[in-house]
């Protein structure tokens, strides 16, 4: 390089990292894998999907004036006996698969992402003041996490459905009611080895408050593992809503997520109707991949001990 | 330590009477039995007789005192179902659900780890990324349904593997178990990984996270530095650092299998715990879901209680015991 | 997709030539529910009772159409109008060597009522009924008042044997100790939930048992258990799921084989209270109870297009009812059919009874209690709002629905319109109409599961006058007048009968039941 190059070249370095914000920084490491860039994008699109879902659907499954029990069980393409044509088929109460795909795929994101989100963060924070006050406090809330983990999904639910009834809103708490414990003892076990380390040692030294230190010292280096539960737990809850729903104390069936629509299907693995399954199926697998692939990049992209 | 394990035991104690309190009243909410088990003939007298003899016709407190005071000399209660105690009906049932849990934890360790220690030391590879797509489907598959594929596919399309039950048992050291014979190896073979591909990805996932943090770390440089050669830098001192985040998780997991593998037991027809569970919750069976629970809170808290210890046994910063601010 | 199929039906073929090759040795059949006791007055409910039927045996048997036919006893006929003698049979001997006597009878009677923490005892078998001992061989059986079922209820109660029976507990049965019969089948072993091994009687006294080994194993869910059949490990399978029987019908390797069975699924309605809770007007307005009146009624029985029920939701493994008991049963009226689906009828009748524009109701239903409850409850849902009903469907637990049907409003009904089923025991229409469609009573034990509390004197007149009607063709002509009564009036309504399927491996053929009991004698070689 030349002498005069140089000095225009550091100075058009210096334009540019003059305006290199962390924002900017986090999307330019985000984006060195362009698998998860695929991912983003498309889990933008289902995100869409599901919030116009109304308006891009042939039918409004949840709606019985316009299904037909008659059109019950056609096969991807035909065309029923109201005329419309079913795309994906229809399902065992008539109603059509892609309709009912796209409106169960609006319920399954709102379900999984509610709840896990809901169950973050009152996990997060009651495993941190455990792990951080200590003493019979940390055994007090240690034990309800036994007692909460302890109790069967199905039956919280059950008696949810007992009490309250059947609703999106009641799986949405029934869901936190069995989450949040797991969140919070992956927590506290980080955050007890955290706050055993130097720094924060050093920040109570330097008289910084308790809850500044909680959260903005500890729980970042907590992160890794919670982000890479929360990941997973994100896809587990919408798949648990579709267990919950197999087992029969799920969404109303009048109202079927994607989970539903698959334990409906169940029945017909064997009978030669793949369609009712198989096509939920492959919705659920793709929207949790797409989860799943997002929430990798960003756990290694926000992680601060991986070397960058 | 004897009194940690002392304290964290009386506690549980504590732990134990609340949630068969929970269970008692939350399940009484539900509804009462009598209705799911009546033969649809009978007339009012004999729902009356049946409400009698089920003692559910006495106020919801002196049952449960009556359950309390039966509790504290070990009789949990009569199924209302079966008619036999409730502790022994699931005693008898605990071989079965704890092959399937270790069989399927045997998986998980001897396939997880290998996989996510892999995946975490040459992140780029192709089998890596390969492994990790695989992690992925693992847990985004409701087991319903990988349950039922597995057997469409092993058990009648292939005809290799046997589709529903437990296999033959045998008895070794007094422990009674399809484990020791071959052909109850083939019985549990599929419904073990039906229930561990899940683990297998999460513990694949967490090791994974686990070791590319630690590659980088200064211990690891000096180790090398050192001379060590790698399989004693990656087998000794890396795992022992990275077992962490995974040993709580494989602990909470062996619990979730000992205690809820409700949906593989129910497709394989595997005659364990879980399948007990679920049709006395679908029954209203009050005595066997309350001996159950309380079973298992105390299976939890022994495995808490194991966890914290190997905790402090491999990261000497922690220091056993409830400490204060 | 006719790839597909042929690729499963190829691989089909090869699983079930790969197993193992139909054997006199051994039987497996896969249930699908699971026997909960080895005791045979433990639990008076289908799955035991078709389990226990291999090991012990009653006084009067049911042929698979339902019929009544000796079992233990040879004869037995009206002495007296209160007092009715059976003759038992002499040469059968328990499972232990020792002889069947009137004193094994006589002890099962004392003991069936009285087993502690029974959930639903067979004490209704002999409620009422004074048993004496004439000689070894002979009983008589007295009660207060002509009672024409007495056959009919002595074909639901098994008989144990005095000298193991005395002092056995449950636990005793499900051990084996106590489980001494005198059925084709002896007991091996009981693993709770796991299996029931069975073994040959080799001095049976009647039809020589045909399989040496039966493994009677429940598997709950309906996919798995078909696939078991596919595997070739069971051999026979009871319930098959109507998503899976036309592909086994078409399958070469399958035998199918149904019957009508003794069950309805029908709609209860709400016809005692003058307000509704799950029933109001378009807006949401609180309305009169319009199930009140009978053109309501009959309006939405004739909205219910039970044809399509049959042919897309069942899809065909049922049969259209218009009354209780499908035709062939005892006590069914010839000029009962059922309503033909007529929508515009309907719409007619409902503006008749001063709703044109209809209202809002909510119907209510179990979700997997009943075959495709759901699916029904829905598919009626649909069928309501296309008159004008507009109507939403709430599909509760089981647990949940049945406490609250029966007793959710402080002890009364709760629910507006549900579905329900109903098997009748007898085989005959006396006892749905008199615990469905009787006036709740607590003295006379009528209505017991009447939870719309239909009411109606003549009906209940009718009823008890058949109870007391010993002649069999004077009691098959006032129950048809009962039943045409009862649904003239739209006391209920009924939507179809269930046929019960078996599959078995082929080679085999079991001889469908109307009670839906799985039984071992049942199958026979091809």
């Amino acid at each position: 390089m030349s002498v005069t190059e140089a000095p225009a070249a550091i100075a058009e370095k210096n334009d540019a990292s003059a305006v290199e914000t962390p924002l900017r920084r986090f999307v330019s490491a985000y984006c060195e894998s362009k698998l998860a860039v695929g991912a983003a994008l498309f889990l933008l699109v289902l995100i869409l999907l599901a919030a116009f879902a109304p308006l891009i659907a042939p039918q409004n499954p949840y709606d019985l004036a316009q299904v037909d029990v008659l059109d019950s069980r056609l096969p991807p393409g035909e065309v029923g006996f109201s005329g419309m044509t079913y795309w994906l088929g229809s399902d065992g109460a008539g109603r059509d698969l892609l309709s009912a795909m796209l409106y169960g795929l609006r319920i399954s994101l709102s379900v999984g992402f509610l709840s896990g989100l809901i169950a973050m963060a009152i996990g997060a924070a009651i495993g941190l003041i455990a792990a951080y006050v200590g003493g019979r406090v940390d055994s007090l809330i240690m034990r309800i996490v036994d007692l909460q983990l302890s109790f069967p999904a199905i039956l919280v639910a059950l008696m949810l459905i007992a009490v309250l009834g059947k609703g999106v809103d009641k799986i949405i708490i029934a869901l936190v009611t069995v989450q949040w414990a797991y969140y919070a003892r992956t927590v506290r076990g980080s955050a007890l080895v955290e706050s055993q380390k130097e720094y924060v040692e050093a920040a109570r030294c330097l008289g910084l408050s308790h809850a500044r230190i909680l959260f903005r010292h500890i729980l970042p280096n907590c992160l890794p593992p919670l982000i890479v539960v929360a990941t997973v737990q994100a896809a587990h809850a919408i798949a648990l809503e579709a267990t919950l729903s197999f087992l029969g104390v799920g969404l109303p069936q009048t109202e079927p997520s994607l989970g539903l629509l698959i334990s409906n299907g169940f029945e017909y693995v064997l009978s030669g109707k793949y369609w009712i399954s198989t096509f939920p199926g492959i919705a659920l697998l793709v929207t949790i991949v797409t989860i799943n692939l997002v929430g990798d990049q960003l756990r290694d992209v926000l992680n601060p001990r991986l070397a960058r | 330590m004897t009194a940690f394990i002392l304290r964290r035991l009386m506690q549980s104690v504590g732990v134990v009477a609340v949630m068969s309190l929970i269970v008692f009243f939350g399940v009484h909410i539900v509804g009462d039995p009598v209705y799911l088990l009546i033969n649809p003939q009978a007339d009012q007298e004999d729902i009356e007789a049946a409400i009698r003899a089920l003692g559910l016709d006495r106020p919801i407190w002196e049952q449960y005192w009556h359950f309390l005071t039966g509790a504290l000399q070990g009789d949990l209660g009569r199924s209302f179902v079966f008619g036999e105690p409730a502790l022994k009906l699931i005693l008898d049932r605990m071989p079965a659900t704890l092959e399937l849990a270790i069989a399927a934890l045997l998986m998980a360790i001897i396939f997880g780890i290998p996989l996510g220690l892999y995946a975490g030391l040459k992140p780029q590879s192709w089998a890596s990324k390969t492994i990790m797509a695989g992690s992925i489907l693992g847990f985004s598959l409701p087991t319903f349904w990988v349950g039922i594929m597995l057997i469409m596919v092993f058990a009648v399309m292939l005809g290799w593997l046997p589709s529903t039950g437990r296999g033959p048992t045998a008895t070794f050291l007094g422990i009674t178990s399809s484990l020791f014979t071959l052909e109850g190896w083939r019985y549990v073979l599929l419904p073990a990984t039906n229930l561990a591909l899940l683990k297998i990805s999460l513990v694949v996932r967490l090791t994974r996270a686990g070791t590319r943090e630690a590659i980088h770390q200064d211990y690891i440089r000096f180790a090398r530095a050192k001379g060590l050669p790698t399989h004693r830098v990656i087998g000794v001192h890396l795992l022992k650092n990275i077992l962490i985040p995974v040993v709580t998780v494989l602990g909470l997991e062996f619990g979730n299998l000992v205690a809820f593998s409700v949906v593989t037991e129910t497709i394989f027809a595997w005659p364990g715990m879980g399948r007990l569970l679920i049709s006395s919750i679908q029954s209203l069976d009050r005595p066997v879901i309350v001996a159950y629970l309380i079973i298992i809170v105390l299976m939890f808290i022994i495995i808490n209680l194991v966890v914290d210890i190997l905790y402090s046994l491999l990261d000497p910063r922690v220091r056993l015991g409830e400490k204060s601010a | 997709m006719r790839f597909f199929r042929t690729m499963l039906m190829a691989a089909g073929v090869l699983a079930t030539v790969a197993a193992a090759p139909v054997s006199a040795q051994q039987i497996r059949i896969g249930l699908s529910a699971e026997p909960t006791a080895m005791d045979p007055h433990f639990h008076n409910l289908t799955p035991n009772n078709g389990a226990l039927s291999h090991i012990f045996e009653r006084l009067v048997e049911t042929d698979p159409k339902n019929r009544l036919i000796p079992g233990l006893a040879e004869s037995w006929r009206t002495i007296d109008d209160n007092t009715w003698e059976f003759k038992l049979r002499k040469n059968v001997k328990w499972h232990d060597g020792t002889p069947f006597t009137a004193d094994d009878v006589i002890f099962t009677f004392e003991r069936a009522p009285n087993v502690p923490n029974s959930p639903a005892s067979f004490a209704s078998a002999v409620k009422g009924k004074t048993i004496k001992k004439i000689d070894d061989h002979t009983i008589h059986i007295t009660t207060p008042a002509p009672h024409p079922l007495m056959p009919n209820d002595m074909s639901s109660l098994l008989i144990i044997s005095k000298k193991h029976g005395e002092g056995a507990k449950t636990e005793d049965y499900n051990s084996g100790k106590a489980t001494i019969g005198t059925g084709p089948y002896k007991f091996v072993a009981f693993v709770p939930g796991d299996r029931i091994e069975l073994v040959r009687n080799e001095d049976y006294w009647g039809e020589k048992p045909q399989w040496e080994k039966v493994i009677l194993k429940p598997i709950k869910s309906g996919p798995a258990r078909v696939a078991a059949l596919l595997a070739g490990d069971v051999d026979l399978i009871e319930d098959a799921p109507t998503a899976d029987i036309a592909r086994l019908k078409n399958d070469p390797n399958v035998e199918v084989s149904q019957t009508v069975s003794r069950r309805v699924i029908y709609f209860h309605m709400d016809q005692f209270r003058e307000e509704t809770p799950y029933i109001t007007a378009k807006d949401g307005a609180k309305i009169k109870n319009p199930l009140l009146d009978r053109r309501v009624r009959l309006a939405l029985s004739k909205a219910i297009n039970r044809n399509a029920i049959v042919e897309r939701v069942m899809e065909g493994v049922a049969i259209p009812a218009g009354q209780l008991l499908a035709d062939g049963f005892f006590g069914v009226s010839p000029n009962v059919k059922p309503p033909a689906y007529d929508p515009e009828g309907a719409k007619k009748l409902l503006a008749e009874a001063g709703y044109p524009n209809g209202f809002k109701m909510t119907i209510h239903g179990p979700n997997g209690r009943y075959t495709n409850d759901v699916k029904i409850l829905e598919a009626v849902a649909q069928m309501f709002t296309r008159i004008g009903v507009e109507t939403t469907i709430e599909a509760l637990p089981p647990a949940v629905y049945f406490n609250r049907a029966s007793t959710g409003a402080n002890g009364l009904p709760e629910f507006s319109f549900i579905l329900v089923g109903w098997g009748s025991d007898t085989g005959e229409t006396s006892s749905p109409l008199k615990t469905l469609l009787g006036t709740f009573n607590k003295e006379t034990g009528f209505g017991a599961a009447n939870r719309g509390r239909y009411s109606n004197p003549e009906l209940d007149k009718l009823i008890a006058q058949a109870l007391a009607t010993v002649d069999d063709a004077k009691r098959q002509d006032v129950l048809a007048k009962a039943v045409e009564l009862a649904m003239e009036d739209v006391g209920l309504i009924p939507t179809h009968y269930q046929i019960n399927t078996w599959a078995s491996k082929k080679g085999l053929k079991y001889e469908a039941r109307a009670d839906e009991y799985t039984l071992a004698m049942s199958l026979k070689k091809n």
